[in-house]
């Protein structure tokens, strides 16, 4: 069994967020980056609990700067068996599924994960787009997936319940909470990860049919209004009369 | 012309779809075209309706293979009913269903596609640019769309649906549909109140609650303002609320029109998935807890005392309403 796991690189979750003065750049000084949660503690575990079960090799895929290697090594630490990294920064979610495209369209893997979103850009697009180029079926936001010899049944979230349905390999998937339990990385795997493979691959050329114009900060709020703890009436006064929301 | 895919899960259209439809018209308006809606499948009663939200027209592809979602085959047929009818705007809902089939669309159209957008668009030099929260709602990002079809993506909650229109009758749409690779088996739904990513109103309690066998206050609440319940993460991860519940960075995004956290500290992954919401109200003894710095309104106070006084006051409210 061949599996891909798609991992994005993206600011730690307590990052602060800023941007140059003309809102071009995310001023990176000072910020952690991490691979992002949902590839992470989903994705890639799901992937390898995988390979553990029916045998076969798990690669990491990022699209991304050198940079990114120490999010490649950390991927190949928790248990991925080699990794691929495009050589581009990430320019658009549109860019980074043309690239994924390119790399996996003769590789033959039988099951490509992804995350449910990045949480910085928050796109929940990749996925689709690469399935689109690949022509294969796309399951989102899995939080369950067993397989049974070419079969998957999937659990994924739909708006206030879960929609379960089964299809055959190879498949699209993009995980979410559920999937599988975080993995932290013991010394064993961090040591292994040294000598794992990791290739450098070019980019494909690519229009981008979207700019980024600008990047603002949201308007600060005006401030909490603090209300008697004795005075309940007055706050249900407050939601009604002034914030208009009951 | 501007399309609006209206999404009708189970056979009902819901809010989303409507949002979509109004969004739709006001992207025809400003782009001086005509405002039309599809609908996939044979089993949405009332399609007739998305009239009253501004389509002009509404398009139905009536076939039953079509009434569960698979992706692929979705994808297709909206990327060729898109292109018969000449259309330069798809629009979407960024829901469960929107986001298996808008990336798609994308590639098979050619088309630029940006997600989750919350406002309306606007013109700049022919192009169009659209914002959309970022960073767990800590920026806003504002994209030029280059392509000449667009595809964008609703955010829920993000316009209130708005009757501009009449019914108007139903048109068959004639478009093949391929053969699907998806087999839908059941779907599970939750029993009770509105789907946390559709609710007006969520009453959400971590845990400063305590015990689980604490929550009856948090339902009773939520009751009284036909709410939907909500729980942080450590609170869904010891078992104490199912894990739909859990909202904020590693569960789900949710933007309502009025939070209520009870007994939250207000953690910043907790925020990425609240923010969003137009008010906030925060109920917490420790007046240093960080989600007051994020609330319109705080009440400084014991939740078992603050709660229960709290919907005895909306009781009291609601009958005098
Ligand atoms: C990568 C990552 C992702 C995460 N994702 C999420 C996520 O998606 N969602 C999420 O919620 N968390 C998430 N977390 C966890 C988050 O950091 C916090 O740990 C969590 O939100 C805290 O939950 P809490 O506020 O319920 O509990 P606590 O932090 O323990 O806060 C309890 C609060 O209750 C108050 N309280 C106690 N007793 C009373 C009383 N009698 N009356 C009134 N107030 C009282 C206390 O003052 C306190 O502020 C994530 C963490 C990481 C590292
Ligand atoms: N630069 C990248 N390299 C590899 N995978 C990525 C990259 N960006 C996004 N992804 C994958 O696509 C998923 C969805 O991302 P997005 O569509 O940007 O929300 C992520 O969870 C990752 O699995």
């Amino acid at each position: 069994m061949k599996f891909l796991v798609c991992i994005a690189q993206t600011p730690d979750t307590t990052a602060k967020v800023s941007f140059d003065a003309d809102g071009k750049a995310f001023n990176t000084a000072g910020v952690q980056f991490i691979m992002n949660p949902y590839d992470e503690w989903y994705a890639l575990v799901r992937a390898c609990e995988l390979r553990e079960a029916l045998g076969g090799t798990v690669v990491a895929i990022n699209v991304g700067p050198a940079t990114n290697e120490t999010t490649i090594r950390k991927a190949l630490a928790i248990g991925a068996d080699e990794a691929v990294r495009i050589d581009a920064e990430s320019a658009s979610s549109a860019f980074v599924a043309k690239q994924i495209a390119a790399y996996a369209k003769d590789q033959g893997f039988d099951l490509i994960f992804l995350g449910k979103e990045t949480i910085d850009y928050n796109g929940s697009e990749v996925g689709a787009m690469l399935a689109e180029y690949l022509d294969l079926p796309y399951i989102p936001l899995a939080s369950k997936l067993e397989l049974a010899g070419n079969v998957a049944t999937i659990e994924r979230d739909i708006e206030g319940g879960v929609e379960v349905l089964e299809a055959s390999l190879p498949l699209v998937v993009s995980a979410s909470k559920g999937m599988a339990e975080q993995r932290i990385p013991n010394m064993r795997g961090i040591m292994m990860a040294r000598s794992k493979p990791l290739q450098v691959v070019q980019p494909v050329a690519f229009d981008e049919p979207v700019d980024a114009v600008r990047f603002t900060l949201p308007p600060a709020k005006a401030g909490v209004k603090l209300v008697d703890p004795e005075q309940m009436d007055e706050l249900v006064r407050l939601l009604h009369e002034e914030a208009k929301v009951i | 012309m501007v399309l609006v895919y209206a999404e009708s899960p189970n056979g009902q259209f819901k809010k989303a779809a409507f949002e979509a439809v109004s969004y739709g018209k006001k992207v025809a308006t400003l782009l001086g075209q005509p405002c039309a809606a599809i609908t996939l499948g044979t089993a949405a009663a009332k399609a007739d309706e998305l009239g009253k939200y501004g389509a002009e027209k509404v398009y139905n592809v009536a076939n039953a293979q079509l009434n569960h979602l698979d992706s692929q085959v979705a994808g297709a047929v909206l990327a060729n009913a898109a292109k018969q009818l000449n259309a330069t705007v798809v629009v979407l809902s960024h829901t469960s269903t929107g986001k298996a089939i808008a990336g798609r669309l994308a590639v098979r159209l050619d088309a630029g596609l940006v997600s989750g957008v919350n406002s309306l668009p606007e013109l700049d030099n022919g192009s169009l640019h659209v914002k959309k929260s970022v960073f767990s709602g800590k920026a806003i990002a504002e994209y030029a769309i280059n392509t000449p079809v667009k595809v964008l993506s609703l955010m829920g909650n993000a316009i209130r649906p708005e009757v501009s229109g009449a019914p108007v009758a139903v048109e068959a749409l004639n478009i093949e549909v391929p053969a699907g690779r998806i087999t839908v088996k059941s779907v599970k739904t939750i029993e009770g109140r509105v789907p946390l990513p559709e609710a007006e109103i969520v009453v959400s309690a971590g845990r400063g609650m305590k015990d689980p066998s604490n929550w009856g206050i948090v339902e009773d609440l939520a009751e009284v303002l036909d709410a939907t319940t909500a729980c942080s993460r450590p609170v869904a991860d010891s078992d104490w609320r199912p894990h739909h519940e859990h909202v904020g960075q590693t569960g789900i995004a949710i933007r309502p029109n009025l939070y209520i956290a009870i007994g939250i500290s207000g953690a910043i992954q907790h925020l990425a998935g609240v923010n969003n919401s137009k008010v906030i109200v925060v109920i917490n003894k420790d007046p240093e807890a960080p989600f007051f710095k994020a609330a319109d309104y705080g009440v400084v106070g014991d939740l078992f005392e603050v709660v229960p006084r709290l919907t005895e006051s909306i009781k009291k409210f609601k009958t005098a309403n």
